[in-house]
């Protein structure tokens, strides 16, 4: 055990440290994108079918045929971390979208006619009524694709981005259980680790409101 | 200024059914209008197309001389204060930001709303030391549907739309309420449209009563005509305040009689 720290523990804090960052930045990225796109459809109820059946699609595709598939695609795709932060941004969205329209739609309609009948406008409608009622539900959204995030970035390392999956690919073509734990084991620490962190802001900002 | 409503022959159409068809009438300044009728006659609906929250298919509403149409809404519904069934206090506010609101929008100072709340909370009937600071989920039915009038009457708007607010009300807690409704108007003198189901609280707390049913509009008169009215559809709404009259009346006599 400690012959096996010896040798590999400098590179686990190292690709824990790409894994993290892989994660922190496409559900940054996730949450700067799925947070207006879930309001603009709470809005235009029209556009839901067409936005939320794009995400839901996008959630069906194994994840390592859409690295694969971003691959040929100019601009976005090539081998590294770029590829693989755009693919776990697109999985990350699904549940981000889908919370923020639910969570804005689920508002009291109650609570909606008497805002408007105060005369707010709509942006202050969103600001302080429809968001901060929503605000639970977005928390969760985001909990749920950072645990997500954290599962599917260990398969960004077949596309060269790094991360913890090193461990768990070179682990299997060599059929070595070690390497393989030395990839899983920090992955799902950071997976609890994360989601216990969003549940107690989640916690935090609900007791607030 | 003006603080008239006017509807001009106005209807409201959802798909293939006229809510409100071919309505006109006219509250003047200061009136407390009942619009009475069974439920989903279209009394709420007639509430809505006041504040602009729908609009009409066809003819014209005005609200202080003016046409809706050509309000800016969110302008118009500032002067409107708004009681809505349903009470919709929001959760996530605290009984002096709920009632503060309005006058948030309208950019009070943090000073003036804290005092303006506290007049109002007076007068509902809710010390503000005790309840200023609760959130709608520490309240009861009777203690939000208090909350929901105060907040319609934070920025004291010309204007006054009523959705049967004392409707989830006791009855001890509902004739509170529209004493003090009955005093509040007497100095505040609005122009008021409320809607009740309930005939005794529209001849209770109006100076003119609507009969309103299947979205038209069948009378439009004083609550002294209303009783006095011979026409069947009154009298038909008229015979449980009869009936009620008459056992009080019995009842009475019987007491008397005992002594």
């Amino acid at each position: 055990m400690n012959n096996f720290w010896n040798s590999y523990g400098a590179e686990i804090l190292q690709r824990t440290g790409e894994h993290l960052l892989l994660v922190v930045i496409s559900t940054g990225v996730a949450v700067l994108i799925g947070l207006p796109l879930g309001i603009a459809i709470a809005r235009k109820p029209r556009l839901s079918p067409w936005l939320l059946g794009f995400t839901n699609i996008v959630q069906t595709i194994p994840s390592l045929a859409l690295f694969g598939l971003l691959i040929p695609l100019p601009l976005l795709g090539g081998i590294g971390t770029r590829t693989a932060t755009i693919a776990l941004i697109l999985y990350a969205l699904l549940p981000i979208v889908r919370n923020t329209y639910l969570g804005i739609t689920g508002v009291d309609t109650a609570v909606i006619e008497a805002a408007l009948g105060m005369g707010m406008t709509s942006w202050q409608r969103l600001v302080r009524v429809e968001l901060p009622l929503a605000l639970s539900a977005i928390l969760a959204g985001i909990r749920t694709a950072t645990v997500i995030g954290v599962g599917v970035a260990t398969i960004a390392a077949a596309i060269g981005a790094g991360g913890l999956g090193v461990f768990i690919f070179r682990g299997v073509a060599v059929v070595d259980h070690g390497l393989i734990l030395a990839g899983a084991v920090p992955a799902a620490g950071m997976a609890i680790a994360l989601d216990a962190a969003l549940a107690w802001l989640e916690h935090r900002l609900h007791i607030r409101s | 200024m003006d603080r008239s409503i006017e509807f001009h022959e106005v209807s409201y159409r959802l798909g293939q059914h006229d809510l409100v068809k071919q309505l006109s009438l006219q509250v003047q300044s200061g009136d407390t209008l009942m619009l009475l009728g069974r439920s989903g006659c279209g009394k709420t609906t007639i509430l809505k197309l006041i504040n602009g929250l729908l609009k009409p298919t066809s003819g014209q509403v005005c609200v202080g001389g003016q046409s809706t149409a050509q309000w800016d809404l969110i302008h118009l519904r500032r002067q409107i204060g708004y009681v809505i069934q349903e009470v919709g206090l929001f959760p996530h506010f605290t009984v002096t930001q709920n009632v503060g609101l309005v006058p948030s929008l309208l950019g009070w100072t943090p000073g003036q709303i804290q005092s303006r709340v506290y007049e109002l909370l007076e007068l509902v009937g809710l010390p503000p030391a005790q309840f200023a600071k609760r959130y709608p989920h520490q309240l009861s039915g009777g203690q939000r549907q208090r909350i929901g009038v105060a907040r319609a009457l934070a920025a004291d708007p010309p204007f006054l739309l009523m959705d049967e607010p004392f409707g989830a009300l006791d009855s001890i807690s509902r004739v509170d309420l529209q004493q003090e409704f009955l005093r509040i108007q007497q100095y505040l003198g609005k122009t008021i449209v409320f809607v009740t189901h309930d005939v005794q609280e529209a001849l209770l707390l109006g100076t003119k009563i609507g009969l309103v049913q299947a979205g038209k509009l069948l009378s439009f008169t004083s609550p002294q005509e209303f009783l006095a009215s011979p026409s069947p559809e009154i009298q038909a709404f008229l015979q449980g305040f009869h009936q009620v009259a008459q056992v009080y009346r019995r009842l009475g006599q019987d007491r008397s009689g005992d002594e």
